[in-house]
């Protein structure tokens, strides 16, 4: 008899992929320290230490890359290794000797090792136009050419504070983007355009209504058949409609773009996690290196970098400068857009006469 | 070569410079699959064009699973017939992304066979995703990654994959056992992973301490986030080597303490316990002299989700402080009267941040019978229109009167 289908067994326990002395000291870590970029060493109550080698990575990898770390595990590290939330690559070593040797081999493969302390970690992002239908921009793409422009803060700590920087291909936000210090935000910019010849053979035209936000969308009989129409006055390119109906698309090579958005933090530190918010309303789709969206980065992490007490993240440092001073320095002009006006926008506008000049 | 890569002038330039190349990694795949090479032919003519070439997915699984395969078609099947199909697998991840080569090798060599090569370490919820295959292996894939233990994670309208930093197994300010937390939940709920029957999605996310590396208070319906409620541990010694060596504490640590309750008189650095926040800003500046208390738990709040369909929302808190301890029954009868709730009145695609904010917190709580309490607001309402709910009759007080009689 074939074996039964096995089903619902969850992923593998942990315990399994844990190194020795990380079984040995769990729970009874005492402190870490750094000891240069991108390596730290933690610190137990038994007097252990356990070297973490930290390596960026492009998130999307061959499985010969990923056997590649898998023989740099062995060759130093017992054969453990683990990922970070922003798709780093870790090496948890035991003997400092092997911490050197492990980095130049990470650099023959073209690792860079860094990204703790106050530095760039890896930008969080997602798929774009390698595997997504809804991406108004590409991900992997924007982020490379980035992570060049960036390289330096990535494999140095010279920054005041922690940079976080996320990108999302469209509003879905698949990725903590809306909480970042930068964000890269893809955008549509015109609204969709409805495929009547199809629609009422894909989608049910009540869901497709009731998907939009602000009501933009009517049923209407276009051609004699069943289909719907958008109030474009009222559409504001979230793609919910096409989410729900393939028959509404909104990508278009003229109008997409991404937009850059600053300020948001998730951790706790210092100031409550608050959203990014809007810096720059949009930039060109300009592959393959997407040169406005790298340079204005770039300015946006100089001006922090330069203007920011130490430890103050983005968000923390224009709240201490105040907005309208954030526009001044950046030379970011200050336009509609700008402006909240969806629901509780009024809590955004400034209530008091607490202004610099 | 008569297989040689299609002619990618504009992502070749992708291939320059100090970071990490994908491009690089495609075509390391392709030289082994023709799927990477018509990958690349597409994606070099998006880059030309400006615009995606995937298609809506259809439905597509492995059997007895209603998630975790996410379905992708381009629209130019005859150009790039080898990615017709492109299907990804979600697979969970091993709690903390912990591996062993052996594992990841594993995974390596039944992803080399069946699908693409190509892979995402990790996507965005915290799986492990191996990206592009076609229909008929979905189904030999899941076998062969059941030989070595590894299950399929969440999509669609169901428990995504729930995911945790990587707490005690390497953080000294862990508050409580995320990974094994993390596992439990993820073994609890099984069924409502692999079977969506929600409104929407729904995440977990475990981080150890305030510092939240796992951006569980942005990206998670339910946020477990680690604290502390008693005194923050000091070593006097090693507050004096900070100082010796050189740090400013008055202005670098107390100067940023949120909670305004810390003072330092070049000898002595003093908290008054009460008045902490628990922001970690004093720990992280100073590991080797501070440490979160000994009394620790975690933070439970509720509702954070990007901005699809009704704008972003921060995760609020639900119960400032619980012990965190296996089999987390309180937690878990709370989540069920959550679900039961939501599954009954929440709309479709409306996640339970959003459901909250419609039926209002304050009934939300009466139904799940959790009490309400200051800590779940910033502050009061501001606004007078409020909707009370009970008031007296004239007859009530006609029979109080008549008591008398
Ligand atoms: S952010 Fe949007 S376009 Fe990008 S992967 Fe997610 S859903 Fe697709
Ligand atoms: S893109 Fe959004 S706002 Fe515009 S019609 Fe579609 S659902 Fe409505
Ligand atoms: S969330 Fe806290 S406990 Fe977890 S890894 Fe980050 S700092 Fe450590
Ligand atoms: S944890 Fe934060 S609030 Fe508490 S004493 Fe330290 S700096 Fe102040």
């Amino acid at each position: 008899m074939a074996d039964e289908r096995r089903t619902d067994y969850g992923p593998p326990h942990y315990e399994k992929f844990l190194p020795p002395i990380i079984k040995e000291n769990y729970g009874k870590w005492k402190y870490h320290e750094l000891l240069k970029p991108g390596v730290m060493v933690h610190v137990s109550e038994s007097g252990a230490k356990l070297f973490t080698v930290r390596a960026g990575s492009p998130r999307l990898m061959s499985v010969d890359k990923i056997r590649m770390y898998a023989d740099l595990a062995d060759k130093y590290c017992g054969g453990y290794l683990r990922f970070t939330s922003r798709h780093n690559v870790e090496f948890l070593l035991t003997e400092q000797s092997n911490i050197d040797p492990l980095i130049d081999d990470l650099k023959k493969i073209g690792h860079p090792v860094g990204g703790i302390a106050n530095s760039i970690s890896a930008i969080v992002h997602t798929q774009g136009w390698i595997h997504c239908h809804s991406a108004a921009t590409d991900a992997s793409g924007v982020v490379k050419a980035v992570m060049d422009d960036l390289y330096e803060y990535f494999t140095e700590t010279k920054l005041p504070g922690k940079l976080r920087i996320a990108l999302a291909c469209c509003l879905n936000m698949c990725g903590a983007v809306h909480c970042s210090d930068i964000a890269i935000l893809g955008i549509h910019r015109r609204p969709p355009k409805v495929d009547h010849e199809n629609l009422y053979k894909m989608c049910e035209i009540p869901n497709v209504s009731a998907s939009c936000p602000t009501a933009a969308i009517r049923p209407a009989t276009v051609d004699g058949k069943a289909s719907v129409e958008v109030d474009e006055d009222r559409c504001m390119f979230c793609a919910n409609c096409f989410t729900v109906c393939p028959a509404m698309p909104l990508a278009d090579p003229l109008n997409d773009g991404v937009s850059i958005w600053v300020g948001g933090k998730v951790s706790n530190a210092r100031h409550e996690p608050m959203f990014s918010k809007l810096a720059i309303p949009f930039l060109p789709n300009n592959p393959p290196r997407w040169p406005e969206v790298t340079s204005a980065i770039r300015k946006l992490v100089e001006l922090w970098a330069s203007n920011a007490r130490k430890y103050e993240r983005m968000g923390e440092w224009i709240e201490r400068i105040g907005w309208p001073k954030f526009f001044q320095m950046s030379g970011i002009e200050f336009q509609k857009e700008h402006i909240d006006d969806f629901k509780h926008a009024g809590l955004t506008f400034k209530r008091s006469t607490h202004l610099t000049f | 070569m008569a297989d040689a890569l299609p002619k990618t002038p504009m992502l070749d330039e992708l291939e320059k410079g100090g970071w990490p190349s994908f491009v690089t990694e495609i075509k390391l795949a392709a030289e082994k699959n023709p799927m990477g090479k018509d990958l690349l032919g597409l994606l070099e003519r998006s880059y030309k064009e400006k615009i995606g070439h995937w298609k809506h997915g259809g439905i597509v699984g492995v059997m007895g699973y209603g998630g975790g395969v996410i379905g992708r078609y381009n629209d130019l099947p005859e150009e790039y017939p080898n990615i017709s199909h492109f299907h990804t697998m979600r697979i969970n991840q091993p709690a903390g992304w912990f591996y062993t080569s052996e594992a990841l090798r594993g995974i390596c060599d039944i992803w080399e066979k069946r699908g693409s090569g190509l892979t995402n370490m990790h996507g965005s919820t915290g799986d492990i995703i191996l990206l592009g295959t076609s229909t008929d292996q979905l189904e030999p894939t899941f076998q062969d990654l059941a030989k070595i233990d590894f299950d399929i994670g969440g999509s669609g309208s169901d428990v995504r994959t729930p995911s945790c930093c990587c707490g005690m197994a390497r953080c000294e300010w862990a508050c409580y056992d995320t990974m094994a937390a993390c596992y439990d939940f993820t073994m609890t709920y099984q069924d409502e992973l692999h079977r969506p029957a929600f409104p929407y999605k729904f995440k977990f996310k475990f981080s150890g301490c305030p510092n939240d590396c796992v951006a569980s208070i942005a990206r998670s319906d339910m946020s477990i986030i680690g604290t502390w409620r008693d005194e923050i541990q000091i070593d006097k010694d090693a507050v004096k080597e900070y100082a010796d060596s050189g740090m400013d504490i008055d202005s670098d640590v107390v100067g940023n303490c949120p909670g305004k309750c810390m003072a330092w008189d070049g000898k002595e650095l003093k908290i008054n316990d009460k008045f902490c926040v628990h922001c970690m800003h004093c720990i992280n500046a100073m590991p080797k002299a501070l440490r979160p208390g000994k009394d620790r738990g975690a933070t439970i709040l509720i509702g954070s989700k990007a901005p699809i369909v009704e704008g972003a929302l921060l995760s609020s808190v639900l119960i400032p402080f619980i012990k965190m301890e296996p089999p987390y029954q309180e937690i878990k009868d709370l989540v069920d009267k959550m679900w039961d709730l939501w599954c009954e009145e929440g709309k479709n695609r409306e996640r339970i941040g959003e459901f909250i904010q419609r039926i209002g917190l304050g009934n939300f709580l009466d139904e799940i019978e959790v009490d309400p309490i200051p800590e779940m607001v910033a502050h009061p309402r501001e606004n007078p229109y409020v909707f009370y709910e009970d008031y007296y009759e004239d007859e009530d007080e006609d029979d109080e009167e008549g008591d008398d009689e």
